[in-house]
């Protein structure tokens, strides 16, 4: 029971579902949220290490959720990474970027760099 | 006589027509005067004086009588309009005080005649008795004069008569002359008398013959008096003329008359203004005055003159006609200058609008841009990600036909997302969103880097690729976007390029500073007229939807304004057949 944690959040379907299917073959432990709250009732339910978080969801903005989690000591120490279709320069990965994302992926996103960028946020905890 | 006072300016002056009563004008005056201080014959002055009596005063009836000292009764020197046999006359003394006692054949007249007054008429006969003596000589008095005065009003001037023609009677009658007791005296008083008169009248005539707008003076009655030349124009008939200009000068003086009489209307005012239009006697055009018709009033309250100054109005009538053409063409001016000016900010307004709409539709076009390529990405990482896992065996191994068509899906799902890429870079850039991050840039290494990216499309092309890189100083500048466009005119030579080669050429313009990375190819060419085409979004030199070439067309329009965000720009050359060349030119410096 020693799987790193990932918490994928995403509003699409199938865009969540296979990234967390893949993660799942590639050795992680995977939960999903489809919006805002549910991420914020799953990271209060079971912390998890890792949020791949799209930023555009329908109730509470990634980037919100993402400042409300960073903002709660319980929950701050989780790392963040932002998965979004906007472009990785604009005014969103700013946003993201000052709400606490430790990283920032532009969709579509190659599941195997996807990944690696987890693999490498965990290895800056460990 | 051949001296006697001519008739004087008076007479010109006065309309003819006009009818007594008189009052003498200083010009008579001084006639009287010149006449008494020449005259040496005691009988000839009399009679010379009394006519002028007549003429001058209307005195239509008079006598002088002097005192006989032998014969101590008075004797008939000289008559007016009278026969002398019709009045026997005598001098009484009555309680020290002469009595003269004039007879007529019908009825006796008594005049009380006191030393120093005129005597006044007892009963109703209209005869003034004046004795006649010198302020100067004591002595008896010299004679009597007895004048006919029809109107009162020139009482005052036949008493200065009196006065000065007495002074002359009494110095030729005592036979005492200039020089001699005290006449000199007398006379000197004449002489300065005459003297003020002719200044007078000449300072009189000098202000009112200097004046261009024509004046008038009458009497209290109406009764022309004087009037310069500009009003003689008016009032007179020219010399030559016949009966038009005698009826249009009637005209003028009725006209006159009637504006001059409001002033005896109303006793308070001292002054009348009014418009008059008179006639030219010699045109007979209407000339429009404004008159000012003013009383001259005595220090006693007398009303001695009125004066009369008629302003011609033409040339005022004439500026307000002016003066209202030039306002009008004025407000004509400013009403065109008003429209033009509404009109311009109307379509200045007009312009600012669309200018505002064509930017929001910009903006809402490049935002429409943005949210569409997001959109777009969500599925595809979707269709991506399996199309992976298919292909990596996570559901088993495919066969391979499907390991085939998934390759096909995982292609065009990679050009697909290549697409969208350079749709947003395109709304990025237009929305002024594109952000440049200046690197020390070598471009030996970044060219190295670029065909080691491109390799895979190199090898399968089977061209000669190769590049030539000169020693170039490092550029400061955008190195993903220099890297994006070097990448993007490498694909095309790849892609448009069916045989021989593909060259980099990198090298230095040391007169402009600027870097040349010239990508050259032996493919197809382009025709001259698309090399600015090209450049555009959405374009390619085939539009068609059944071109042989795929990409989005963006490539070129993407690499055109990263050069120009860059401080560079991208020039072409080709024939068609005989391949192309793109040169990338960027400052060694960024633009400030």
């Amino acid at each position: 029971m020693n799987k790193p944690f990932v918490l994928v959040v995403d509003d699409y379907a199938d865009s969540r579902e296979m990234c967390a299917e893949y993660l799942e073959v590639c050795g992680f432990r995977v939960e999903q949220a489809a919006d805002g709250a549910q991420a914020l009732a799953c990271v209060a339910a079971a912390l998890p290490d890792v949020i791949l978080m799209d930023l555009t969801l329908p109730d509470i903005d990634g980037t919100e959720v993402t400042r409300r989690i960073k903002a709660d000591e319980r929950t701050a120490g989780i790392k963040v990474i932002a998965l979004t279709g906007h472009g990785s320069t604009g005014d969103h990965a700013d946003r993201a970027r000052a709400a606490g994302c430790v990283s920032f992926l532009t969709k579509p996103c190659h599941p195997d760099a996807m990944v690696d960028e987890i693999r490498r946020v965990l290895g800056e905890k460990a | 006589m051949a001296r006697a006072y001519a008739h004087s300016e008076k007479a010109r002056r006065a309309p003819a027509a006009k009818a007594a009563p008189h009052r003498a004008g200083p010009a008579a005056r001084i006639n009287l005067l010149e006449f008494l201080l020449g005259s040496m014959d005691i009988e000839g002055c009399a009679r010379e004086s009394l006519r002028w009596l007549g003429r001058e005063l209307a005195v239509k009836r008079s006598l002088v009588l002097v005192f006989d000292e032998s014969k101590k009764r008075l004797v008939h020197l000289a008559e007016h309009g009278v026969d002398a046999r019709d009045f026997a006359i005598s001098l009484v003394e009555e309680e020290g005080h002469p009595l003269l006692i004039a007879l007529s054949h019908r009825e006796p007249t008594f005049f009380p005649a006191t030393a120093r007054q005129p005597a006044t008429p007892l009963g109703r006969k209209p005869f003034h008795a004046i004795v006649l003596r010198s302020a100067r000589i004591h002595g008896p008095a010299a004679g009597v004069l007895l004048v006919e005065v029809s109107n009162p009003e020139l009482s005052a001037d036949v008493a200065w008569f009196g006065a000065v023609f007495g002074e002359q009677m009494a110095r030729l009658q005592s036979r005492v002359f200039p020089g001699e007791a005290g006449l000199e005296e007398s006379a000197l008083e004449l002489r300065h008398a005459k003297e003020e008169l002719v200044t007078e009248r000449h300072r009189l005539d000098l202000i009112i013959d200097s004046v261009a707008d024509p004046i008038v003076v009458t009497n209290a009655s109406g009764e022309v008096l004087l009037m310069n030349t500009p009003a003689e124009r008016l009032f007179t008939v020219p010399k030559g003329k016949g009966l038009s200009a005698q009826r249009l000068v009637r005209s003028n003086d009725v006209n006159f008359s009637s504006f001059v009489s409001n002033l005896f209307f109303t006793q308070a005012a001292l002054q009348h203004r009014g418009d008059m239009v008179l006639l030219d006697p010699v045109t007979g055009d209407a000339l429009p005055f404004e008159a000012v018709a003013g009383k001259v009033i005595t220090e006693q309250g007398e009303l001695t003159a009125i004066v009369t100054t008629l302003h011609d109005r033409r040339e005022a009538i004439e500026r307000a006609r002016l003066y209202a053409q030039v306002e009008q063409a004025k407000n004509e001016l400013e009403g065109k200058v008003q429209a033009a000016t509404g009109e311009l900010a109307q379509q200045n307004e007009l312009l600012r609008r669309q200018a505002i709409e064509l930017e929001q539709a910009s903006n809402l076009k490049s935002q429409f841009l943005a949210n569409m390529s997001h959109e777009l990405r969500t599925p595809l990482n979707a269709i991506l990600g399996y199309t992976h896992m298919l292909l990596n065996k996570v559901y088993g191994i495919p066969s391979p036909p499907q390991q085939k068509s998934l390759q096909r899906v995982d292609s065009n799902a990679r050009h697909l997302m290549s697409i969208i890429n350079e749709i947003l870079d395109i709304a990025r850039i237009e929305s002024g969103k594109m952000p440049v991050h200046l690197d020390d840039v070598k471009l030996d290494s970044l060219v190295k880097e670029v065909l080691q990216e491109l390799d895979p499309i190199v090898v399968r092309s089977k061209l000669i690729v190769t590049s030539h890189v000169a020693r170039v100083p490092t550029l400061r500048t955008d190195r993903q976007k220099v890297k994006q466009i070097l990448v993007n005119l490498l694909s095309n030579a790849l892609k448009f390029t069916h045989k021989g080669s593909v060259t980099i050429h990198v090298s230095l313009d040391a007169r402009t500073s600027t870097v040349r990375v010239a990508v050259a190819d032996s493919g197809i060419g382009i025709a001259e007229a698309y090399f600015r085409k090209i450049f555009e979004d959405f374009r390619q030199v085939d539009n068609s939807p059944t071109r042989e070439y795929g990409g989005t067309g963006l490539g070129l329009a993407i690499c055109r304004r990263f050069a120009q965000m860059l401080g560079g720009r991208i020039t072409v050359e080709s024939k068609i057949g005989a391949g192309s060349a793109f040169t990338l030119h960027l400052p060694t410096t960024p633009p400030k």
